[in-house]
């Protein structure tokens, strides 16, 4: 009994997360999978009912498509992301402390900008009118402006300016406290610096470099404005597709049959990571 | 065959001078210990050696080739880290085989001169362990292994034993000098331990403030310091201040007769008289000092004596005890031929 008394963090504290999720989380997601087999009046909304057809729908080969459209392009977001944040961050880290905390501070400043900021400021920077076309045509690299956007271009820069500072800050832990000796030793071995990165840098850091893969991956799965924004109609995701259920065609079962399904797909990039994490 | 050569090698950190001027010659073959305390630029100069640092001035040579502006991976040295600095990602075996693998060589190549690299250092059979499952004193003798798989020139290792403990410490001080005196390999090691650097070296060099003090045998260094600092760095020396004078020199106004065995470093005037432990006899006679503690170290008897505000101690042997008590007055000799008077 005494040592219960004793412990330093009360066991009922774990109530209020419990309860926040429950009521925030469970419930709702409880409703929308209640409503995902709901029976849909066309022209109208809906009825309690248990039936499968919201489900049936994702066999067809148009869903298909919509589903491995959103999964390459996160998938495509998820690498470009890594591979641009991972020399980004090594890099980072051997930089001086006042240096990476200016660096660090610029980061979460771009945390700050929300997707709609971020969608419209690269339609307009890479418009025909107002953007970088006039810049390229004036250097004479074109013969005149044109627009870049809306293209498969502009949507992965949409999407990865959005993900990489969460790609940056998943490895800058790991990367900061490798400890540099390692580096070192691998060159005194015979390694070029080149040899010792790929030989002692990369393989000691897979797991946060999978993990900050399956992070982008996830969070861009779930990005709705900018394939609107910036890619073309061929590039809406499952996430679009929600959207327009719901709001524009008033079709809720489907769209949240579609939400049941993009959390599943989430659920087993997560399962596969924990999976892969305890392989090692 | 190595032949070590440096030659005015200076690096500089800002306005720092981390190693300053440094020229020695390092025959084939020995085991050289950079002695000195923590910031006197040893482990700097090691880091030059190797490659990891880039000189402000000077060269290094080895076998009469320039190797200065070569970079790590070409000068074909081995290393051990002060943190051992082992791959965690590979097994015993492949990071033993690592500096083989990249240059390439044949797998099978590479298993075999693997396993034999750990029989030599007496981790038979333990190839396909992981770094984590090994003690402390099984990864320092991965880490040295994997430092020699190449048949290095240069063999570096930066205090390389500093986290094992006393016992086990010891024994690998012995160990890695009879695995060095069997590859006759020449090796550099810090360390800012004297009874290590005594105990393992050739030729001991000492350093202060980026700058050599002395280079010589240990026995050398230890008998007849070049200065006060390498006196007092190296083991237990009794610094008292004193007057040279013609065939003499005066410690609180007495005077004593030096003897010719006693080594003269100074110039006449203001000086320093150094004397070890194992050198000092109380007596009747001498300099007048009050007993402050005896100390039983089993090994050997310490008594500290109290004169004019210097503490000198002195040394003997358990069955040379000599017969004091705390509070006591007695005097204090020194043993002619041992005084080593050095510049103040």
């Amino acid at each position: 009994m005494s040592a219960r008394a004793d412990r330093p963090t009360p066991g009922w504290l774990a109530a209020i997360p419990a309860a926040w999720l429950a009521v925030f989380f469970l419930v709702p997601f409880a409703i929308m999978l209640g409503v995902s087999f709901a029976h849909r009046v066309p022209g109208g909304f809906y009825e309690p009912g248990f039936e499968l057809d919201s489900y049936a729908r994702f066999l067809s080969p148009f869903f298909g498509r919509i589903l491995l459209t959103s999964v390459a392009l996160s998938a495509g977001a998820a690498a470009i992301c890594v591979a641009l944040a991972f020399p980004f961050t090594v890099i980072l880290a051997r930089m001086g402390g006042r240096a990476q905390t200016l660096v660090l501070v610029a980061l979460l400043a771009v945390l700050s900008l929300s997707e709609v900021i971020i969608g419209f400021s690269l339609s307009t920077l890479l418009s025909k009118t107002a953007g970088v076309g006039n810049f390229f045509a004036w250097l004479g690299l074109i013969e005149e402006s044109r627009a870049y956007t809306p293209s498969l271009f502009a949507l992965m820069t949409g999407l990865c300016y959005l993900a990489l500072p969460y790609a940056v800050l998943v490895l800058y832990p790991p990367v900061s406290r490798l400890d540099p000796e390692l580096g070192e030793a691998a060159r005194i071995m015979g390694a070029t610096p080149l040899r010792a990165f790929w030989t002692v840098t990369v393989p000691m850091l897979r797991a946060p470099l999978f993990g900050a893969a399956i992070l982008v991956f996830v969070f861009t799965l779930g990005v709705y404005l900018l394939p609107q924004v910036l890619g073309q109609p061929a590039h809406w995701t499952l996430s679009v597709h929600i959207t327009d259920q719901a709001i524009f065609q008033s079709n809720l079962p489907f769209a949240a049959a579609m939400a049941v399904l993009l959390l599943l797909v989430s659920l087993a990039m997560v399962g596969i990571t924990l999976l892969l994490g305890r392989a090692r | 065959m190595t032949e070590l050569s440096l030659h005015g090698l200076t690096k500089r950190f800002g306005s720092f001078t981390a190693v300053d001027g440094v020229s020695i010659d390092i025959p084939d073959g020995s085991f050289v210990c950079l002695l000195g305390p923590s910031g006197c630029g040893k482990t700097t100069l090691l880091r030059l050696l190797a490659g990891l640092e880039e000189p402000s001035a000077g060269r290094i040579s080895v076998d009469g080739e320039d190797v200065t502006g070569t970079p790590a991976h070409l000068r074909g040295f081995g290393m051990v880290f002060q943190s051992l600095a082992l791959f965690p990602h590979l097994t015993v075996a492949e990071n033993v085989a690592y500096p083989l693998s990249i240059r390439g060589t044949p797998r099978d190549e590479c298993r075999r001169r693997a396993d034999e690299l750990l029989s030599l250092v007496q981790l038979e059979g333990m190839g396909g362990r992981r770094i984590h499952q090994l003690s402390g004193g099984q990864r320092q003798r991965v880490a040295i292994a994997r430092g020699l798989a190449i048949e290095p020139r240069l063999f570096l290792l930066d205090e390389p034993l500093s986290a094992l403990d006393a016992n086990l410490r010891e024994h690998m001080q012995v160990e890695l000098r009879q695995l060095q005196q069997r590859l006759g390999v020449t090796t550099v090691v810090v360390t800012h331990d004297q009874k290590e650097a005594l105990t393992m070296a050739d030729i001991v060099i000492v350093m202060d403030k980026g700058r050599v003090q002395q280079v010589g045998a240990p026995m050398e260094v230890y008998r007849d310091p070049a200065n006060a600092f390498v006196a007092g760095f190296i083991g237990t020396s009794n610094l008292l201040p004193c007057e040279l004078g013609e065939g003499e020199i005066t410690v609180s106004g007495r005077r004593i007769a030096l003897d010719p065995g006693d080594r003269v470093k100074a110039r006449p005037g203001e000086a320093v008289l150094s004397v070890r432990p194992e050198d000092i006899r109380l007596s009747a006679d001498g300099l007048p000092g009050k007993i402050s503690f005896v100390r039983d170290l089993g090994e050997s008897v310490q008594v500290l004596v109290e004169h004019e505000g210097h503490e000198i101690t002195a040394l003997y042997a358990p069955g040379a005890r000599p017969e004091v008590a705390v509070g006591e007055t007695v005097g204090v000799e020194f043993v002619p031929g041992t005084r080593v008077v050095l510049p103040a």
